[in-house]
This record gives C-alpha cells, sequence and structure tokens, in this order.
C-alpha cells in the first residue's frame, strides 16, 4: 500500500444553471457545502478547517471569514486557494499538509458561483454591506470602539490605560529610525488629547496607514542549516476564525487569538511568561489589551495595572513590539501584520541594533483581521 | 437634523433578504427562527448557522432588545453620514439571542451598556430602518 497524505470523506455538487436569479454565491457555497459535510457523515460544528475561493463575487476581502461566519463555522485554519481552474485540486493538499501540520482535522473546501442576467449594481453584497452600512456603521474604527467601550464596561477599564499603550508604541518608535513616527514621540495626554473618531477611541489609537513593504522567506530546518544567516526557527502556530462583522463576534472582550495562542504555546511546549518578545498585532489600542489578557499574561480586565507594573522596552522586563508596533511603525496595509514577524526575526538573530533585547530566545508573534475575527498566532525561536 | 435626508447608500437585497426589508419598511423587526434547533437566526441566511438545518421560517421578533456596546461617531466611515455625526450606533443583543448592529436614538440621558432598548422605526436615508431607543421603562442588566 502506497502512503496516503490523507483523504477526501465527503463530496458535495450542485446541478449546474445557466443562470440563479436572485441567488447569491453565499447561498450557493451554504447549499453545496451542506451536502458535502452531510455526506462526509460529519456534524458541522466538526469542520475545523476551511478553504475557499478568492473572490465569492461578492466581498473582496476577509472572504474566508465571511464564509465561515455565515455558515456558523468557527476554523483553526482558513484560507483564499487563489490557483484560477488549479484551485479546487490546489485546496486538496492544502487541506492535507494543514492536518498533517497539526493546526485541524477536518477541512471543508469549497468553490462555488452564482450567475445573474443583469450583474448586481453593487457586486458587495456581504451580510455587512446590508446589515451594518446602512445603520451608519462603516469601517474598522466604529467595529474597535464598539470593542473598547464593551472592555471599559465590562471590566472598568479607563482611557488612560489605552492611551498608555499607544504611548509605548511611540517611545519604542524612538529607536527604530524606518518607524513613521521616530522623532514624534506621544505620551498619555497627547493620545488623550487627540480627536475622538468614535468614543471611546482616540485619533492616536488608531494606526496610520503608509505604503510599504515586508516579506519572509521560510525553509526547512535542514536547508537553513546551509544558508548564511542565523535561522529562526517556527516552534508552533495556532489558528482561529469567528466571525466576520462585529455583531457576530461570539465575545466581545475575548477573541479568537485566545485558542490560537493557546494552540501555538502547546505546540512549541512553551509558555507566555518565557517569551523574550512579545510581538504584538496592535491595529488600535485595544487589540493589544485584549491580546495580553487573552495570552493570560494578566487575569482578564486587568491590562491597565499590568502596565503599569510592567516596563515595554527593549531593556525592560516585558518587551513589547520593540520596532515601535505599527501604532508607532505605521501600517502598510496588510504587510502591517508582517511587521510584526520581520522585527521578531531580527530580534532571534541578535541584529536589532540599539533596540536589541539581551539573550532574546523565544517570541510570540501575533496577527489579527477584520474586527477581532482572523487570528494567528506564532512561537519563533532563535538557534 | 432630519435624518430621513442623508444622501447614504441604502442595502442591495436579495430575495434571501426580502422579508427582512419588507418588514422593517412597515415598521417591524422580522427574523428568521429554525424549526430544528428552535433558535433565532439573525442575518438571514438559507441554512441554519446552528445546525445547518433549512426549515427556517420568519418570525416577527419582540422589538425588546439589551446595548451590548455603543460608540458616538464623530469621524463617520462613509461621507454621506457626515451630517449626522456625531450619531449613535450599538450593538444590540435582542431579546430572541442573536445581535444586531443598529441606530441607537439619543435620548434624555447618556446611554450605557446594559440598557434596555425597545425598537423605534426611523426614517433615515430615504428608507425605514428598524432603529432602537433606550426603555425609559425597564431597569439596565449588565448580566
Amino acid at each position: 500500500m502506497r502512503r496516503s497524505n490523507g483523504a477526501i470523506a465527503g463530496i458535495g455538487e450542485l446541478k449546474p444553471q445557466r443562470l440563479t436569479a436572485g441567488v447569491t454565491t453565499l447561498e450557493m457555497i451554504a447549499e453545496v457545502s451542506r451536502l458535502a459535510v452531510l455526506d462526509a457523515g460529519l456534524e458541522p460544528g466538526e469542520i475545523d478547517g476551511l478553504l475557499v475561493g478568492p473572490q465569492v463575487g461578492e466581498t473582496p476581502q476577509h472572504v474566508p471569514a465571511t464564509i465561515a461566519e455565515y455558515l456558523g463555522l468557527m476554523p483553526t485554519m482558513a484560507n483564499v486557494v487563489d490557483l484560477g481552474g488549479a484551485s479546487g485540486a490546489g485546496m486538496v493538499w492544502r487541506a492535507a499538509a494543514a492536518i498533517q501540520a497539526g493546526m485541524c482535522e477536518a477541512v471543508l473546501c469549497v468553490l462555488a458561483n452564482n450567475r445573474e442576467e443583469v450583474p448586481p449594481r453593487s457586486p458587495n453584497r456581504n451580510p455587512i454591506r446590508e446589515f451594518d452600512v446602512p445603520f451608519g456603521a462603516s469601517g474598522a474604527n466604529i467595529s474597535y470602539a464598539l470593542l473598547m467601550q464593551a472592555h471599559m464596561a465590562r471590566y472598568g477599564s479607563k482611557a488612560e490605560d489605552f492611551a498608555a499603550i499607544a504611548a509605548a508604541a511611540r517611545a519604542n518608535a524612538q529607536l527604530n529610525p524606518d518607524a513613521i513616527f521616530h522623532g514624534k514621540p506621544a505620551g498619555v495626554e497627547a493620545v488623550l488629547a487627540s480627536p475622538m473618531i468614535a468614543s471611546p477611541l482616540h485619533l492616536l489609537e488608531i494606526v496610520m496607514p503608509v505604503a510599504g513593504g515586508e516579506a519572509v522567506v521560510v525553509v526547512s530546518a535542514e536547508r537553513a542549516r546551509s544558508l548564511p544567516r542565523s535561522p529562526v526557527h517556527l516552534l508552533g502556530a495556532g489558528e482561529k476564525v469567528t466571525h466576520r462583522a462585529v455583531s457576530q463576534a461570539p465575545c466581545l472582550t475575548s477573541g479568537p487569538l485566545k485558542s490560537a495562542m493557546a494552540r501555538a504555546f502547546a505546540q512549541s511546549g512553551t509558555t507566555a511568561g518565557e517569551m523574550s518578545l512579545l510581538s504584538l498585532y496592535d491595529c488600535y489600542t485595544i487589540m493589544v489589551a485584549t491580546t495580553i489578557e487573552d495570552a493570560g499574561i494578566c487575569a482578564p480586565g486587568q491590562f491597565g495595572s499590568w502596565l503599569r507594573d510592567h516596563d515595554l522596552s527593549h531593556q525592560g522586563d516585558k518587551p513589547l513590539n520593540t520596532h515601535g508596533g505599527q501604532l508607532g511603525f505605521g501600517q502598510p496595509d496588510l504587510a502591517g501584520g508582517m511587521t510584526h514577524v520581520v522585527e521578531a526575526v531580527r530580534q532571534l538573530r541578535g541584529e536589532a541594533g540599539a533596540r536589541q533585547i539581551e539573550n532574546a530566545r523565544l517570541a510570540l508573534v501575533t496577527g489579527n483581521g477584520a474586527t477581532m475575527s482572523e487570528a494567528t498566532a506564532l512561537v519563533l525561536g532563535a538557534s | 437634523m432630519d435624518l430621513d435626508t442623508l444622501n447614504i447608500a441604502g442595502p442591495t437585497i436579495t430575495t434571501l433578504t426580502a422579508p427582512f426589508w419588507d418588514a422593517a419598511s412597515r415598521g417591524r423587526l422580522c427574523i428568521q427562527r429554525c424549526e430544528a434547533c428552535d433558535k433565532a437566526v439573525f442575518y438571514p441566511r438559507p441554512i441554519c448557522p446552528h445546525c445547518w438545518s433549512r426549515r427556517l421560517v420568519w418570525r416577527d421578533a419582540s422589538g425588546k432588545g439589551r446595548l451590548k456596546s455603543f460608540s458616538l461617531v464623530h469621524k463617520p466611515g462613509h461621507a454621506g453620514w457626515v451630517p449626522a455625526a456625531p450619531y449613535l450606533v450599538g450593538l444590540v443583543e435582542l431579546d430572541e439571542g442573536p445581535t444586531m448592529l443598529s441606530f441607537i436614538l439619543t435620548g434624555a440621558r447618556a446611554p450605557e451598556v446594559g440598557d434596555p432598548l425597545l425598537l423605534a422605526p426611523t426614517q433615515i436615508g430615504g428608507r425605514m430602518l428598524p432603529a432602537f431607543k433606550i426603555d425609559p421603562n425597564q431597569r439596565r442588566n449588565v448580566g
């Protein structure tokens, strides 16, 4: 018997139609997914991996989260496979690879399309566009303001607690000449004095959009040994997608990073307390607050007092976002999340210059997408 | 500020979601319920997100809810909303279970998380929307 790299356990198919009047692609994805999972003899809740195409014709970004939310799934591996006509076959080996990597156990691979005589006026027909935007909620600022208000109401956290996160990011950015806010520190008072965008969120608690780029090259540990740079190893990873719209979040004060980080720590056999660097995704101050609490670094609701007790600089007891974070460095769109990876590699190689953490051995890197919806955590280790 | 005069984009309604918007235009809040698992569903879907049953039926909601969170929007994400700023949006946990985002009418006092809410259909941007207001007759529930 040849070695199996994975197995296809269920199939679904819709009867082709020339036209599907009034039916969205999301609806068709729901039906064909139902057929495949039924055929596999699995319950919907057992699906913990999701691979989808790049465009469901109705939502240009966050496609896996949109589909997961629509189907009520909360996968621990979610991805777009964008290989044109090769996408379907491309999904199958990626699903098997994700299972072998320990990221998930049952992967739904789904592609579907509607076809209308007259294409819709606006092709962007995702649920947020239909059920949030008409009520005055557009963009991420309002969503994160709602998360922040919920944290304040539940735990009594204060505006100055959140402002301290932005101030620390600005302080660390003063040692990164490439940071957009290098030479422009901002303390807690300056953050609180900046314009209110959507209460309780101030302007300086929001990343500055910038142009930029980030890249990394990944090889096997064996291959890395023959290359010139000191390798930084992936020791553990975790992923979780729980929703797309903030209205559909299962919890407003804790996010999918909680289980993603738990998996990354378990895979790597490490704990949050062992990390030399916390390289935490920081689109907004509330994101850092929730991540510190979800990592178990402090108790839920206690990030404010935790911040007062710790030094987040490279010389401190808890170095956090030594490159300035995106709040200090700037957010080059999707590349912004990659800055947390690149800084972790610099620190673990010992090449961070004036902001080098002494004897940096382990780093926690987090990524976050949409409205505390899409989460990935990595534990990286020095050689 | 007359909210009805806002020049804002409306929803792109589909066959599936039309019952919600038809009801909204008549000042009602109508959501799906799953006959298989008996859970309420919002937003509308072809299958129940809890059990994947196709047995979804439309029911009038009670119009009662609880404010899970809110934001006073000073800088809207869409230019059409600028004349209304600052305005209040909130996450409304419906008594039936699901949460929806909605426009919250401002009242005599500042909103607080946990405030009881009542459906308050409001003309916004040329259409009747299921907005909410704080229910003055109920106590705050932080639970």
